[in-house]
């Protein structure tokens, strides 16, 4: 372990430990009782090296490390062909205030079915880029961020305010947040179309030490939505005598407000053997009338002092909204209409592999130490009442669709 | 005023009880927990990325590990 000088020169690492009121009373009242002594103060030297070597940034309101992540993304499934890369640089300027900024590109090439039933193929680009800063004063942790993205038809801004405080012995960790997004809607073929979409979304979270080998997290977010909430490209279809397959299509209907609320409980288990243990649950519901479960299981497996091996799981599951149907009995049959099958009752189930391997930086000026990282995931969609148009059959008999997404992540990480 | 006087006790005293709850996993006990294994979201860049992805195609949203941003419409 290795610090750097101003100029580049290696220095040794300075143990600095941020000791508490209640640590001091503790290691006082154990010496007091002239037992273990010994024992205790080699546990407690023993600690304080642990927690300055290994940080605990989801526990301990320190900033977190400087370290650069450059991402490859892939998502194939579908149809639909997205990739891109994303760059994260995490940099702290003191002891107090930390940067990062994140640079994210989408490339798009779709043909899924959507857009093969009721529209034509096409490609695009997305980028997004992030800024956020974040102010450690003793043991509340501020963040302010802001995130810009644009593609040719949707620009998004969106604006986060957000803290973090431990308390009661540095075992809980609360955590409350704000985010406002300003959406441009477009339509491209179309430059008379401009809509607005805004949203707000209320964080609070509560990270809990259960025992030394236990942590958990409760979390709660409620997310309000405001303007054009619809796809300005899909349709829905319904029953139509008059044409020879039997329906057709009109625009979709979405109304323009919806609330939503989530809420989570996570922990995560060490193992004897130096191992995680990952379980998670996530219910959700909203005012269009969309219910879903999630569960996740993960298992984390050092293998070695260099590999690092991953596997999750992930099962999830939603009911349609209200106004959700595959074929409507005519046209405007009510007065909100939804095709989208991200409306429709469905199942989607992950399972996830992923490999990293550390690296020490030798004789590098800038760097620490490196990781190189593969986690590869499937994806299985599973439609419960949205049919495959693309295969012919009467109105309403089609086939229900279904879809397996293979989603690749390649990334390096420096910590510097 | 007295009602007042023992609420502002009270309060002192809630207060004071806060203050000296003394933490059941000492500081010398959280190695496991300092691992970085036991991070819940031990590579943010990656993570937000496949939430990104779920976010995209699922009519769920919110209370996630990471958080991600853009319209999700693909």
């Amino acid at each position: 372990m290795r610090a750097k000088g101003p100029a580049g020169r290696v220095l040794p690492l300075v143990v600095v430990v941020a000791v508490t009121e209640g640590d001091v009373r503790l290691a006082i009242a154990l010496r007091e009782q002239g037992r273990h002594k010994k024992r205790v103060k080699l546990r407690l030297l023993l600690a304080a090296v642990v927690m300055s070597v290994q940080s605990l940034p989801s526990l301990a309101a320190v900033l977190a490390e400087d370290r650069a992540d450059l991402l490859y993304h892939s998502y194939e499934g579908g149809g639909a062909e997205i990739s891109g890369p994303s760059l994260l640089i995490r940099k702290k300027f003191s002891e107090n205030v930390s940067a990062s900024f994140n640079h994210y590109v989408d490339h798009v090439s779709s043909a899924s079915i959507d857009v093969v039933t009721t529209a034509s193929p096409y490609t695009e680009e997305r980028e997004e880029n992030s800024l956020k800063l974040e102010f450690l004063n003793d043991k509340i942790l501020f963040n302010i961020g802001v995130t810009q993205s644009s593609e040719s038809d949707y620009d998004a801004t969106t604006y986060s305010l957000g803290f973090s405080q431990d308390m009661f012995g540095d075992l809980t960790t609360l955590s409350m947040g704000f985010s406002q997004g300003d959406n441009e809607v477009g339509r491209n073929g179309d430059a008379a179309f401009a809509e607005d979409a805004d949203w707000r979304s209320y964080r609070v979270g509560v990270t809990q030490v259960l025992t030394r080998n236990l942590v958990s997290a409760l979390s709660y977010e409620a997310i309000s939505d405001e303007g054009f909430l619809n796809n300005p490209y899909r349709s829905v279809r319904y029953v139509d005598p008059t044409v020879a397959r039997g329906y057709s299509f009109q625009a979709e209907v979405y109304p323009n407000t919806r609330t939503s609320n989530a809420f989570a409980l996570r922990a995560k288990y060490y193992l004897a053997h130096r191992a995680a243990l990952h379980v998670g649950y996530r219910y959700f519901d909203d005012s269009w009338g969309i219910k879903a479960d999630t569960f996740e299981l993960g298992y984390t497996w050092p293998y070695s002092s260099d590999w690092t091996f991953e596997f999750s799981f992930r099962d999830y599951g939603q009911s349609r909204a209200d106004f959700y149907s595959d074929l409507f009995a005519f046209a405007n049959a009510q007065n909100f209409l939804a095709r989208d099958k991200e409306l429709s009752s469905f199942t989607s189930r992950t399972l996830g592999i992923g490999a990293s391997y550390a690296l020490q930086a030798q004789d590098s000026r800038f760097f620490d130490r490196f990781s190189l990282n593969l986690n590869l995931d499937t994806i299985d969609f599973v439609y419960e009442d949205f049919r495959d148009l693309t295969l012919n059959a009467p109105p309403g008999s089609e086939p229900l669709y279904r879809f397996d997404a293979t989603v690749i992540r390649f990334f390096i990480s420096a910590w510097f | 005023m007295r009602v007042k006087s023992l609420a502002l006790l009270l309060l002192l005293a809630s207060l004071s009880g806060c203050s000296s709850i003394e933490p059941w996993v000492k500081p010398y006990e959280r190695a496991h927990l300092a691992d970085p294994i036991m991070e819940f979201d031990r590579n943010p860049v990656s993570s937000s990325y496949l939430h990104h992805v779920y976010d995209a195609r699922e009519g769920a949203r919110g209370a996630g590990i990471a958080s991600g941003g853009g319209c999700g419409c693909n």
